[in-house]
């Protein structure tokens, strides 16, 4: 909404700057979001009055022009306008002004064109912000010719009133009230505590009869439950004058003729939007307002043909619409130059009707988002009086005294309890009851019998708490002062949040910095992973209204999201990428259910790293996060991702027999679709799975009184055989005096032959009740080697 | 004797001094001191003099063995001393090489910042709550008093699943959850992603972190929304951060605000970053909703309560200076390295 403050002053006088004015408004709730003062624009320009015009002497197309500026002497201008003539009254744009066309700007100097010395330009309406529509005598590709009351070296902002200022409201959905200046005014009056001016409209009109040439019948009347009609006979159509064109423009509303100007000056008033039809259009003087019939076409006056259907409210006269009701008025039946006869049409249709309707058909017009706001019901009469009067001041018409008011019944006002004590308990707050009702009273609410009584066009109050804020925002917000809430209240991070904060630590202590990704992907990102077709993973929740594909639908795996963010690190050439993010998938459960939201933890990884890297890293995060058990299994058919591994260098890890996360390095194919151009890892674990198998409580062991026996042996043994299974089979020789089990060296080469290899462990064994002998020790190393050869493995010569 | 005595002292006097490493030491302790040594020979000639003349040389024969044995240790010490200088000085580095590094990560930015408001309102004795991202329309929008229809749903333009399920708009759809399974005293806050079809640009993401607050008690007023808020924004921002509160409109919370934060540019006096205006919204807030409260089925004559939304994004912004939000979801190495 933007206010005239020109207009504002016809309502309240404040006597404050316009910046005070805006931030006194936004503190009481009114928020403003700009304003504009419109001589800003024309700064430098003042009126010119040309005295002599000449042919310049070196160029056909120019003139050399004497001007009167308002001083002493007059100021030569050369110009190529042919439109002007000694005793023109022209704008002026003098040396050192900054001019603006469009998003061109020009800054004038003193000059010499074609050696003849020029100290200004003439301006157009454009160079002013002008159109044909703010003075409609101007031609609007040439000099603007001043046909205003003005003198020589006047600002061009006075001289033709382009002064006002144009103050831009953000105005909430509670407060349709406000899309008015009347409304703003009423609040301005309340903020600065200072009497609102505002009268009910006269008008004299004719003394004929208006049922004896229109009737209006209501066949929907829950949908339109006021509809007010007058007549206006023998309209003169012409433009408005200048005060009403000025205060539309700085409005942000285009003047079109007299008579479509009083119908946006009113709406711009009062918030109450108004149509006019020619009366030769509306069939039989009948007009209905009645829903839609289907097949019903009405073409509006934007010049577009849209199909109607049953749902909607439409205007229609004895046989065809001519308006959609609260949305936009027929083209057929609308004013044009030869129309005699108006017929004014003040209404209220139901919001919820005027909403649906206005988006159905995709038009959003200054009445419909008024309309389904909620306007006052009792304000239609009001409003045509309103009109009626500007009809006869601007003598555009002679309006009828009778009118139509249909289906009207004045509706109760809502009662409030008005409770002083409970409104200072609920704010916090010392204020006066006194103080309370001369608040409210600034508002028009009224104060009666324990009671605040709403005024209708506040269709927003409702409960005491509705009171509370008005005499709060009036009172001040930042008076009401800052208090601590009372009472104890115990709080603490939950298990599931505190493994999250562990797994947050443990990532970034071991080198990976945390990443947010996108929660929706592209469907075709399944295939860039190489997503089996009959994957589930490829039934995600989809977005129904997307901004593009790459985001329609909610993501079922988090690999995809991680690989993207890898792909733009390697395309920006870091040469080094270790991320990882804690985030959802979204697994779908039932139609008409919401989907599953686990937490995943997805790492991924390129640059001074390889499998072990990632492999070292897992078994850190699991062991800080508590996880027994732990088993690195080739990828079996735990996850669908596993296509997206390599699969010789990939791992689904277990805990017991729960698959908690697959990771490896991702398969060259799928590298490429990302194009990274170096080995890639990723891993993605279930954080659930994590959490239900973690052991969170840590109990102290005791530290060992008997010293362990530490044996070495390195063996010899087929490639193919996993270090694992060495290692269980030792583990389970040795029994339970077994400390620990690790292997610290593979080698192939020289010595060994091909295809096998050969492993070293560190073997630690320990009695923890007494002091192991060296042959318990060398029992159980025969033992180990006794199980190993089984496998096929043998004692390394050395 | 004692002339021979003597001489023995002046000359090893001369030779420890000269003694030029440990080992020559050594050597000169077994010289001077040892079974066969100097002062062991002289000391064999002591049988030939008298009992008391044996008495007076054997005292000098010891002042000079142990003068010469504290000249060695000394001697030793020094040598020593010297020994690990020399070695210190050929292990000097230039210590202006650069380390060796173990890889470290940080957490990205809206982490670093939501895990600090986390810790304020934990503080404050608010617990933390998970909400599903994937909702239904009921807990964004109808049971938050905007039923279908509603003028105020145009604000937020939303990502739609079916005509019942959607992607949530605001954090705001967690206070619903909370109040229909908790009884009060309430006191939580939850931090989450909210999604709203905004094309992508640099003040704008379709999808966004929000957090929500919520406190419902008895007695609970507009003054200690006013006061939890004003503590937040000094423990984030310093103890002389101001706020102002502006009446807004929220269908779920009656009053409204909106809440501005004094600019940190020019504290008050209005620059371009807070286009002159001297305060920077970042958040909404108000007095929960009576009709909010009875539809969890919270009797609104006993209890009232404060709700509040911030969002994230806006307040790692401002802290670290980030101009273009884009930055934070493309999570380039150059980027994240910066935080800590």
């Amino acid at each position: 909404m933007n206010l005239s403050l020109r207009w504002l002053a016809d309502y309240v006088d404040l006597n404050v700057t316009p910046k005070e004015f805006c931030a006194a408004m936004t503190m009481s709730g009114s928020k403003v979001e700009a304003y504009v003062n419109e001589a800003d624009a024309v700064q430098g320009i003042v009126v010119g009055k040309i005295l002599e015009k000449k042919q310049h002497e070196n160029a056909d197309a120019l003139f050399v022009c004497q001007v009167d500026m308002g001083g002493e002497s007059p100021v030569q201008i050369v110009t190529n306008a042919k439109n002007v003539k000694p005793g023109d009254l022209v704008p002026v744009a003098t040396p050192g002004t900054t001019v603006h066309e469009g998003s061109e700007s020009m800054t004038i100097k003193k000059s010499k064109i074609r050696g003849v010395e020029s100290l200004g330009m003439f301006c157009g309406l454009k160079t002013l912000g002008l159109t044909v529509h703010d003075f409609p005598y101007a031609d609007p590709d040439a000099v603007f010719v001043i046909e205003e009351d003005c003198v020589p070296g006047q600002d061009i902002a006075s001289a033709i009133g382009l002064d006002d200022v144009s103050v831009e409201f953000e105005i909430t959905s509670n407060r349709p009230d406000c899309l008015s200046v009347v409304g703003l005014a009423r609040e301005a009056a309340a903020t600065f505590d200072k009497p609102l001016h505002l009268e009910e409209p006269v008008y004299h009109g004719s003394d004929e009869e208006i049922s004896k040439t229109l009737q209006v019948e209501i066949q929907n009347r829950e949908k339109c439950t006021r509809y007010v009609a007058g007549l206006v006979r023998n309209v003169r159509i012409q433009p408005s004058p200048r005060w009403m064109r000025e205060r539309l423009r700085a409005s942000g509303v285009r003047p079109i003729n007299n008579l479509v100007d009083i119908t946006n000056y009113v709406m711009l008033e009062y918030g109450q939007p108004m149509h006019a039809f020619d009366l030769r259009f509306v069939k039989d003087g009948k007009i209905c307002v009645r829903n839609a019939k289907a097949g019903e076409h009405i073409t509006t006056l934007d010049g577009v043909e849209r199909a109607l259907s049953e749902d909607m409210l439409i205007i229609a006269d004895a046989e065809k619409p001519i308006a959609v009701a609260g949305v936009m008025g027929g083209e057929y039946s609308g004013i044009m130059e030869d129309t005699v006869d108006v017929v004014f049409e003040s209404a209220y249709f139901e919001p919820v009707q005027v909403r649906r309707t206005s988006k159905k058909l995709g038009m959003r017009t200054d009445a419909s988002a008024r309309y389904e706001k909620g306007l006052d019901e009792t304000s239609m009469l009001t409003t045509l009086k309103r009109a009626f009067s500007l009809v006869e001041e601007l003598d555009a018409g002679e309006p009828v005294g009778t009118y139509i008011d249909c289906n009207y019944a004045a509706p109760n006002p809502e009662r409030i309890p008005f409770d002083p004590a409970w409104i200072n308990g609920f704010l916090g707050t010392d204020i006066p009851e006194s103080d309370m009702v001369k608040y409210l009273e600034s508002l028009e609410i009224r104060v009666e019998d324990g009671n605040c009584i709403a005024p209708s066009f506040r269709i927003d109050l409702e409960r005491p708490a509705d009171i509370a804020e008005e005499v709060a925002r009036i009172y001040g917000y930042n008076n009401i002062p800052s208090t601590v809430i009372r009472g104890v209240a115990k709080a603490q991070l939950t298990p599931e949040q505190k493994f999250n904060r562990t797994i947050e630590q443990t990532m970034a202590g071991i080198g990976c910095s945390g990443i947010l990704t996108y929660s929706f992907i592209s469907p075709k990102w399944f295939d860039k992973i190489r997503l089996p077709e009959n994957s589930a993973l490829r039934n995600a929740v989809t977005i129904s209204n997307p901004l593009g594909e790459d985001t329609s639908v909610m993501q079922t795996t988090t690999l995809p999201g991680m690989l993207e963010i890898l792909s733009g690190n390697f395309s920006m050439r870091n040469p080094k990428a270790w991320l990882f993010e804690i985030g959802k998938e979204y697994l779908p459960t039932a139609p008409d259910k919401l989907p599953d939201e686990p937490h995943r933890l997805t790492i991924g990884m390129y640059g001074d790293c390889d499998f072990f890297t990632l492999k070292g890293m897992v078994e850190v995060l699991l062991h800080q996060l508590g996880i027994p058990d732990v088993r690195y299994v080739r990828c079996d058919d735990s996850y669908d991702e596993k296509t997206a591994f390599h699969p010789g260098r990939s791992a689904v890890v277990y805990s017991g027999d729960k698959p908690l996360g697959i990771f490896g390095e991702i398969h060259p194919d799928v590298q490429k679709t990302y194009d990274i151009k170096v080995r890639t890892y990723a891993a993605k674990f279930d954080i659930p799975t994590l959490f239900a198998a973690a052991e969170t409580e840590i109990t102290y062991k005791p530290l060992p009184k008997f010293p362990a026996m530490t044996r070495d042996l390195s063996l010899v043994c087929d490639e193919d055989i996993a270090v694992a299974e060495l290692e269980d089979a030792i583990r389970e020789a040795v029994g339970k005096y077994l400390e620990k089990v690790e292997l610290f060296d593979v080698y192939r080469g020289e010595q060994i032959a091909k295809g096998k290899k050969s492993v070293s462990y560190n073997i630690v064994m320990r009695n923890a009740e007494e002091t192991m002998t060296s042959e318990q020790a060398d029992a159980a190393m025969k033992r180990v080697l006794k199980a190993l050869t089984k496998l096929g493995a043998e004692l390394r010569e050395v | 004797m004692k002339e021979q005595l003597r001489q023995i002292e002046e000359k090893a006097q001369s030779a420890i001094a000269a003694a030029a490493d440990l080992r020559s030491l050594d050597d000169l302790r077994v010289r001077l001191l040892g079974k066969k040594g100097e002062l062991t020979a002289i000391l064999k000639q002591m049988k030939t003099l008298t009992a008391d003349e044996r008495a007076a040389m054997g005292q000098l024969a010891n002042q000079v063995r142990s003068k010469m044995e504290t000249l060695l240790n000394d001697k030793g010490a020094a040598l020593r001393e010297a020994a690990q200088n020399a070695r210190l000085a050929a292990e000097t580095v230039d210590i202006t090489m650069p380390g060796t590094k173990p890889p470290t990560g940080r957490l990205h930015p809206l982490q670093i910042v939501e895990n600090e408001v986390r810790e304020i309102f934990l503080g404050m004795g608010f617990s933390v709550v998970d909400g599903p991202e994937v909702e239904y329309d009921y807990y964004n929008f109808e049971a938050l008093n905007l039923p279908p229809d509603h003028p105020a749903r145009d604000t937020q333009d939303t990502f739609y699943i079916t005509d019942n399920i959607l992607l949530r708009t605001q954090t705001s759809s967690v206070q619903v959850h909370v109040m229909e399974n908790q009884k009060p005293p309430l006191r939580i806050i939850s931090p989450g992603r909210v999604y709203r079809s905004d094309a992508v640009d640099a003040t704008h993401s379709p999808l966004f972190h929000q957090i929500e607050g919520l406190v419902v008690d008895k007695g609970i007023t507009m003054a200690d929304l006013k006061g939890t808020l004003e503590l937040l924004m000094q423990r984030l921002y310093g103890d002389d951060c101001k706020i102002r509160l502006r009446p807004h409109h929220f269908p779920f919370t009656e009053p409204s605000a909106e809440v501005d934060v004094m600019c940190f540019g020019c504290h008050g006096a209005g620059c371009r970053m807070c286009k002159g205006e001297g305060y920077i919204e970042l958040l909404g807030a108000g007095m929960v909703h009576p009709k909010v409260l009875e539809g969890c089925g919270i009797d609104s004559s006993v209890y009232s309560g404060f709700a509040f939304g911030l969002g994230l994004e806006r307040i790692v912004m401002r802290r670290y200076n980030i101009s273009d939000m884009r930055l934070l979801f493309r999570n380039d190495m150059r980027f994240l390295e910066q935080f800590r």
